[in-house]
């Protein structure tokens, strides 16, 4: 019951202090779940920054590791807001090789993405592109044949929809799964 | 008046009513060491090994509730804490562990003993604090000790840099509040969820209450005992939460698990209705998940809602501080009789007597327990160590008062049973207190029978001595073909003469026949004995549910057979 489940939206509103990505990155290193992507910055609320991560994982084990945020001290807030309407955006950079002959082809390319052009050298070009993660691939899928010099991503931030001002934690809390665990429901620990 | 970080750290301790701390100092925490000589009225008790301040704060900390405190310098002071907070984390333990640290300047240097203690610790306390400015000090430790005991406890670790310590003089100023935004420890349970449970309860025909760790840490014992005697469920106590009900009510049910008695793992197995109060289905409770309790709904009391389908899936998970929601639930239970199963619980106690010492001559270490219990009249404070003597000290001994069991449960550090006792005496120095100590646990921590000698603490203590790594000896008898490497203790030093040596009386005891004086003349010699008792060796303990497996395979004592 491993890595190789959905990918989860986590948010988690915390205070700003030395250490807390640190111990919120561990929780996921105990399990051996890669943080695919990460965002911090600064919340709404002074003394506060708002974290978006995205793990691979089970529901299960995404939802114990969620659970056991909210356990730290520093950490306010947390939703996995996975199953949420949400909006969820993201930054990239993307540096291209580019000769004369091409310049021109890779403006047209990117209009559609309503990508912009922020850096222009003579043999290569920044392009700054914002959206989903698809979008974001699909450019450069389509860049790669010009020969891209570096891609830079900025980590997904997301927030979900509506007045909503970021799922409270004690939601998770307060399901009830109903029926009694399910022998093929059971988490074995495994003997040792 | 201006005082130093030291200093403060001192006023701050004495605002947390500390009145005392085990450690040992070192470079770093030198200045706190420099203060603390001026504040008798804390009281320092000096160990031998670092590992023991930790374990010693722990056993302080069960036995009274309080907040232990526990103190070293840094580097190798403080990494030798570390299996002491570790063990407090599991078992949630509330404890203040304060470090010192090398000067600003020096930190990310690699300066001499300088290690990340706080990194170290990260995943092992609940909470831990680089505490970088002398104004910090007083509501770091007023945050550290409200954290370490409230809601689910456990420990805090304070990195104090020397320079902190010394340097400036500031104004002491205990703050009125703290300021956790994220922290709320809960409370009183949400309705929805106490009247689904209630009802479940009230519906049950075989329910059993487990009771964990959590009914002593919210000292809910009475709360406890109305619950089953009003709505007469049978209680079964985990290995934590054994001391929570009395060992001799007729609703005692016993403790299950991998060596519980078998009659309770078997009334688990029946139960139509858990109701887990302060427990987390710890593996070695459950057994394989898939098997454990088949036929039962959960009503899942704790303070921690981590907790809740962790490991066994709640019916219904009630969040709340155990003593107030029994409080709330205890006017909604119905009063009930529950006749059958509890005869049929009865049963299963004469068809699995698994508490049954069988008779020999040999001198078995159950019949030191018993003896021990009989003569103690279940009053004494039992600390253990790990292995096959702790789960004989959880089977064979008759705890009448809360916290009177001691164990190194979550972590199952062994060497617990010597700090800890010692903690546990000095907290509670009306209380008898037995260390039932391993062999070789007892060999991990003795050092420090110097300190019980040095501050005239009065732990008597009881060495099962079979002159192996018992319990590991025991799952290669079972489980590794008899292939008994690295268990036997060929070599172990004169018990006797050891204590003699610390300047303490010793007992050897080899004959079943001299258990009873040898535990009376402990008792009645001041001041720490030891009581040196030659067990019988591949003494295997039973019941036993193989790690993993189900109360099916369980393995009870096998009877000898009869020869008329
Ligand atoms: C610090 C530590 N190291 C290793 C173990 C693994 N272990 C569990 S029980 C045990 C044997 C303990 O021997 P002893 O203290 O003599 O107790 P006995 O089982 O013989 O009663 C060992 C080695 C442990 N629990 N703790
Ligand atoms: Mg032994």
């Amino acid at each position: 019951m491993n890595g190789n489940g959905q990918h989860h939206t986590i948010i988690a509103l915390v205070q700003d202090k030395p250490g807390v990505l640190t111990r919120v990155a561990g929780l996921f290193r105990r399990r051996g779940f890669n943080i695919s992507s990460l965002a911090v910055g600064n919340s709404e609320q002074k003394g506060l920054s708002r974290m978006t991560f995205v793990v691979d994982g089970d529901q299960y084990t995404v939802d114990q590791a969620t659970r056991q945020l909210d356990k730290l001290i520093e950490v306010v807030k947390v939703a996995n807001i996975s199953d949420e309407e949400i909006v969820s955006r993201e930054l990239a950079l993307i540096k291209v090789q580019v000769t004369p002959d091409t310049r021109g082809e890779i403006l047209e390319l990117v209009q559609p993405f309503r990508a912009e052009i922020v850096d222009v050298g003579a043999k290569s070009m920044v392009i700054e592109v914002t959206g989903s993660g698809d979008k974001i691939r699909a450019l450069y899928d389509l860049l790669e044949p010009f020969g891209i010099l570096e891609l830079m991503r900025t980590g997904r931030v997301a927030m979900v929809r509506g007045l909503s001002q970021g799922k409270v934690s004690d939601d998770l809390v307060l399901d009830y799964h109903g029926d009694h665990l399910k022998a093929s429901e059971a988490y074995e620990v495994g003997s040792y | 008046m201006e005082l130093t970080g030291a200093e403060i750290v001192c006023e701050s301790l004495l605002k947390e009513d500390v009145d005392v701390i085990f450690g040992l100092p070192g470079g770093a925490v030198l200045p706190f060491y420099g203060a603390l000589s001026g504040y008798p009225q804390l009281r320092h008790i000096l160990v031998r090994h670092e590992q023991a301040a930790a374990m010693a704060a722990d056993g302080y900390a069960r036995a009274t509730g309080k907040v232990g405190v526990c103190t070293a310098t840094s580097g190798p002071g403080a990494t030798n804490l570390v299996t002491g907070i570790a063990g407090a984390m599991m078992d949630s333990i509330p404890m203040v562990a304060i470090t010192g640290q090398v000067p600003r300047p020096a930190i990310g240097r690699d300066a001499f003993q300088e290690t990340d203690i706080t990194g170290i610790t990260l995943p092992i306390t609940k909470h831990n604090i680089l505490v970088m400015e002398v104004d910090d000090i007083a509501p770091a430790i007023k945050e550290a000790f409200y954290i370490a005991r409230s809601g689910r406890p456990g420990p805090v670790l304070l990195d104090i840099p020397k320079d902190v310590l010394a340097g400036e003089r500031r104004p002491f100023v205990w703050p009125d509040a703290i300021d956790l935004q994220g922290y709320y420890p809960p409370g009183e349970a949400d309705d929805i969820q106490l009247s689904q449970a209630i009802e479940l309860i009230n519906q049950a025909e075989r329910p059993v209450i487990l009771a964990g760790h959590g009914v002593l840490i919210s000292h809910a014992y009475a709360e406890l005992r109305e619950l089953a005697e009003k709505a007469q469920i049978p209680v079964i106590t985990t290995l934590l939460g054994i001391s929570s009900f009395p060992t001799d009510h007729f609703l005692h049910a016993g403790m299950p698990g991998m060596h519980g008695m078998a009659y309770a793992s078997l009334a688990i197995d029946k139960a139509d209705l858990l109701i887990s109060l302060g427990m987390r289905f710890d593996d070695r409770v459950t057994g394989r998940l898939s098997d454990f309790a088949p036929n039962a709904k959960v009503v899942h009391v704790d303070v921690d809602p981590s907790e809740f389908h962790k490991n066994v899936k709640a019916t219904v998970p009630v969040l709340g501080e155990l003593k107030q929601v029994l409080r709330q639930m205890l006017p909604v239970v119905e009063r009930k009789t529950h006749v059958e199963w509890l005869q049929y619980i009865d049963t299963l106690r004469a068809e699995h007597p698994s508490l049954n010492i069988r008779q020999t001559n040999e001198l078995l270490p159950q019949f030191v327990m018993k003896q021990l219990s009989d003569i103690t009249e279940g009053e004494a404070i039992i600390v253990t160590g790990v292995g096959q003597h702790q789960m004989w000290a959880a089977q064979h001994y008759a705890y009448k008062e809360p916290n009177s069991l001691l164990t190194s449960g979550g972590l199952g550090a062994m060497g617990f049973e010597v700090p800890a006792a010692l903690g546990a005496k000095v907290g509670k120095p009306e209380k008898t207190v037995w260390s039932i100590a391993g062999d070789g646990g007892f060999q991990m921590t003795m050092c420090d029978l110097a300190t019980a000698v040095e501050n005239n603490i009065d732990v008597k203590f009881a060495i099962l001595n079979n002159g192996t790594l018992g319990m590991v000896h025991q799952w290669q008898e079972f489980f590794y073909d008899k292939d008994f490497f690295a268990t036997v203790y060929s070599g172990n030093p004169d018990f006797v003469k050891l204590a003699d040596a610390f300047g303490i009386t010793g007992i050897r005891v080899t004959d079943k026949s001299q258990v009873e004086a040898a535990i009376r003349q402990a008792m009645e010699t001041p001041g720490p004995v030891v009581v040196d008792f030659i067990v019988k060796q591949d003494e295997q303990v039973y019941p036993m549910i193989p790690a993993g497996e189900s109360v099916k395979e369980m393995m009870e004592e096998p009877v000898p057979e009869r020869i008329f």
